[in-house]
């Protein structure tokens, strides 16, 4: 268990003055309402998960045309497009809390980069196709608990969601596991690739499970999985996963951190450059 | 392929002329249901089983639809036409989406399973609960061609076409098909 609060995160630094909304709030202003506090962290969850996968989505929508078999060219954007799926809920809902008249393209198209809140593994740059499986498979591991358990938590909008999320995750799971079982019990070159991936992504890792104080409250409240048991469920995933890959054991040992704080390394103002043109380019153009 | 805007709208009250408040709910649940999905022409919505209630009340008309995928593209389209459909028949008609329960294959219907068998795609072989969620690689359903009935069939892709087939080849009549996955 990694806490935000207590890493230094690394990449840029977000400005001051680019403090955003969905920043924690003073928990006890006097005169608030009660709730308040407990929307504000919502709101904050929603943009964390909204751009995880919305991120991580626009990554593997950039194979689509490039990948190294046409039944690759199909699965990566199909997964793409289950992950914009739950971007457009978490950013949906937000809008609807926030109430000031945004749609989910105000959170997707017109923020900054230092305003989004997404973990740093899914806007690293998506290397070789070993790469790019073995993120998928580390962040649907992680995902299917975590939806799992959010359908018998008190967010109802979340819980509906989780019930058809926890399926798509499966089959995410099964795919991109396969491949890594695959490419590590393969052929020497698949091997070394897979084994080069895990090299470069296990720093990645422990991001997904880092609490803090907006993290603790909502697990308190019943709004949050508790991290410890998604995190069990994962590491019963991946260890029998990589024996059958004959992958070393999981034991990642260190972690990066900021990407919750709107820390983020420079890939991620490349990504949004892509992502954003049309918004930038023509402001207020639609279908 | 997200350079564009996301937004879709429902339209928060119904364009229906005059309403009928005393309805037909059976006539407007046939109307309803007739609407075939966008990206799978042989079947209709009703056959999906994505039609999950119609209620009257305040002079409108609410019908209760679930999207099968998260991301299914056609959501919208099929929102707007159902919507359409149902205005057009002077009720005015106000779509909800609905989460939960979420969408199983288990509700497609045995016409529906029979429509998209003559149109060469397999219909989920399984209930949506034989899939625990516990992980099984390397397992394939076998899943019987649907215009030979062979079951010496093989996966040739976990995904196809859309978000919900994958693609199979039958061995005895080499024709490729779609298969629509159990979820």
């Amino acid at each position: 268990m990694v806490s935000a609060d207590n890493i230094a995160g690394i990449g840029m630094s977000a400005p001051d003055h680019a403090a955003q909304p969905q920043d924690p709030a003073p928990r006890q202003v006097p005169g608030d309402l009660p709730g308040r506090a407990q929307q504000d962290d919502l709101l904050a969850l929603l943009m964390r998960l909204g751009d995880d996968h919305l991120i991580l989505g626009h990554r593997l929508s950039e194979w689509c045309g490039h990948a190294p078999m046409l039944e690759e060219d199909l699965a990566l954007p199909n997964m793409a497009l289950d992950l914009l799926g739950t971007a457009r809920m978490c950013y949906g809902y937000a809008a609807e809390i926030e109430g000031s008249g945004k749609t989910e393209d105000d959170y997707a198209f017109l923020r900054d980069g230092t305003a989004f809140r997404h973990i740093l593994m899914v806007e690293q740059p998506n290397g070789d196709f070993a790469y790019t499986i073995l993120r998928q498979f580390f962040f649907a591991a992680f995902m299917h608990p975590f939806w799992q358990e959010m359908t018998g938590l008190a967010d109802p909008r979340l819980a509906a969601h989780a019930q058809k999320a926890v399926k798509e995750l499966a089959y995410h799971i099964r795919h991109s596991g396969e491949w890594v079982i695959r490419l590590g019990d393969g052929t020497p070159e698949s091997a070394r690739r897979i084994g080069d991936a895990l090299d470069a992504l296990s720093p990645y890792v422990g991001e997904l499970f880092e609490t803090d104080s907006i993290s603790i409250a909502l697990t308190t409240a019943g709004v949050l999985p508790d991290m410890e048991v998604v995190q069990r469920q994962f590491d019963a995933t991946v260890a029998q996963t990589f024996r059958a890959a004959t992958l070393p054991d999981y034991a990642p040992e260190f972690a990066h951190s900021g990407g919750r704080r709107g820390r983020h390394t420079e890939y991620l103002g490349h990504l949004l450059a892509e992502l954003q043109f049309m918004q930038r380019a023509y402001p207020g153009q639609s279908w | 392929m997200m350079t564009g805007t996301l937004t879709g709208t429902l339209t928060e009250t119904g364009t229906g002329q005059t309403m009928s408040v005393d309805a037909d709910l059976a006539a407007i649940r046939a109307i309803a249901e007739a609407v075939p999905d966008p990206e799978l022409v042989v079947v209709t919505v009703g056959d999906l089983g994505i039609v999950r209630d119609i209620r009257t009340g305040d002079g409108t008309v609410e019908i209760d639809v679930t999207p099968t995928y998260s991301a299914c593209p056609a959501t919208l389209a099929i929102e707007l036409e159902i919507e359409t459909a149902v205005n057009s028949a002077g009720y005015a008609a106000v779509v909800r989406r609905v989460l939960s329960p979420a969408w199983t294959t288990d509700w497609i219907t045995p016409e529906g399973r029979t429509k998209l068998k003559e149109a060469g795609i397999a219909p989920p072989i399984a209930r949506s609960d034989d899939d625990s969620g516990a992980v099984q690689y390397f397992s394939q359903p076998v899943v019987p061609c649907p215009r030979c009935d062979s079951h010496d069939t093989a996966r040739l892709s976990a995904f196809g076409a859309t978000a919900c087939k994958a693609q199979y080849q039958c061995a005895s009549c080499h024709e490729p098909f779609d298969y629509f996955k159990c979820l």
